[in-house]
């Protein structure tokens, strides 16, 4: 429930900044001079903006971008595969090796490190390559609690991804806000920012949870072979 | 294990130097007068045998008449600690003054209870919110705020 919901406002202290335009700023500042501290509060206040524009338009989950029945997991016989050879070779090839984004938000980012460590080992399922930058990376893994004041940066990363891209929401405060789904700074579900392929339940979950939800994905891959898949909304 | 310095062995020091600063000393807690905070914040830091160098914490607590300003200071050289408290009144402008002059460690820890309570810090070199984003409307740690 937001503020504008219940209609009232309350007080805000303001902003105070000791010193003024020209003036050196006093004790335990970052900054070298008063314009860049001016500076520093517009990028504050444009930031501001874009974190309330997102909080009021993004009211309801943005639809899963394709189809996905999950009882069709199971790959469908040598007839099936020969009618589009090149689509599910490609196919083959992207399931077997995606890329995840190095991408933490919360505690949940540990049971997805444990998942790439030796005991359960992600690189079985050839993802071992945890890409640093989203321009290299397939799949986006939201592991954690998003905010509303993260949730540009979220935006962000996602928008940078190179197509084909998929995101799995791990863990209850992705899905769903969790706890806090009903708080002032947390967003109920990241499904309201960026499209949703794979949700992981669990608080949090197990990195085995975690494989298993890939494993959906790839079956969710390898059922796209045959069908022209939407491009990303671009939300 | 660090210790928890007893408020009547520090209070009668205190008092000596500046007699109206101390207004209570229950347990290891020093509840000093607002416009006294930062004379005795000086003194704790730089009194011999007190040593306080190093504010681990600063909050904040919603009393409906009054907050409630908690400073937990820690001497690294003596390995004791203490809280030191203050109050500021009114609910719309509740101000104490900054102690940013005193310890550098309070700038980021005001600035957060300046953002989740609303106090004002008199003095801050930079007070804006830190985790909230800007343009949020009220303190949500405050007792009449519903989210």
């Amino acid at each position: 429930m937001g503020l504008d919901t219940i209609g009232v406002t309350y007080p805000t202290v303001p902003v105070q900044i000791s010193g003024q335009a020209g003036q050196q700023p006093g004790p335990g500042l970052a900054f070298a001079s008063m314009e860049q501290l001016l500076a520093a509060l517009e990028l504050d206040k444009y930031e501001g903006q874009l974190v309330e524009e997102l909080r009021l338009t993004r009211r309801d989950p943005i639809p899963d971008p394709s189809l996905w029945v999950i009882e069709e997991q199971v790959p469908v016989g040598f007839a099936e595969y020969a009618k589009n050879p090149v689509g599910n070779l490609v196919t083959w090839a992207r399931r077997s090796s995606v890329w995840p984004l190095a991408f933490g938000l919360a505690c949940c980012v540990f049971e997805m490190f444990s998942a790439a460590l030796s005991r359960w080992d992600i690189s079985r399922f050839g993802m071992e390559v945890f890409r640093a930058s989203p321009r290299q990376a397939d799949l986006m893994i939201v592991s954690g609690t998003v905010t509303w004041k993260m949730a540009p940066v979220v935006k962000q990363v996602y928008d940078q991804m190179c197509e084909p891209k998929w995101v799995i929401s791990m863990g209850s405060c992705a899905n769903s806000g969790g706890p806090w789904a009903s708080g002032y700074s947390t967003v109920p579900g990241v499904n309201r920012i960026i499209p949703v392929d794979v949700y992981v339940p669990g608080c949090p979950p197990r990195p085995d949870a975690l494989l298993y939800g890939i494993l959906m994905l790839h079956a969710k891959m390898k059922k796209e072979a045959n069908r022209k898949r939407l491009p990303s909304v671009h939300v | 294990m660090t210790l928890l310095l007893n408020a009547d062995e520090v209070a009668p020091r205190l008092r000596d130097r500046y007699p109206d600063a101390v207004l209570e000393a229950k347990g290891s807690s020093l509840l000093v007068r607002r416009e006294r905070l930062v004379e005795v914040a000086r003194f704790l830091r730089d009194t011999d045998g007190l040593d306080f160098d190093y504010p681990a914490m600063v909050t904040a607590v919603d009393r409906w008449d009054y907050f409630d300003v908690v400073y937990y200071l820690n001497s690294l050289t003596r390995n004791h600690s203490l809280y030191l408290k203050t109050r500021a009144y009114g609910r719309e402008l509740p101000v104490v003054p900054s102690l940013v002059g005193v310890w550098r460690g309070c700038d980021f820890q005001e600035r957060e209870v300046y953002d989740l309570m609303g106090i004002r810090f008199e003095g801050h070199p930079n007070l804006k919110r830190i985790l909230l984003w800007e343009g949020f409307e009220g303190h949500p740690l405050r007792k009449d705020f519903i989210g």
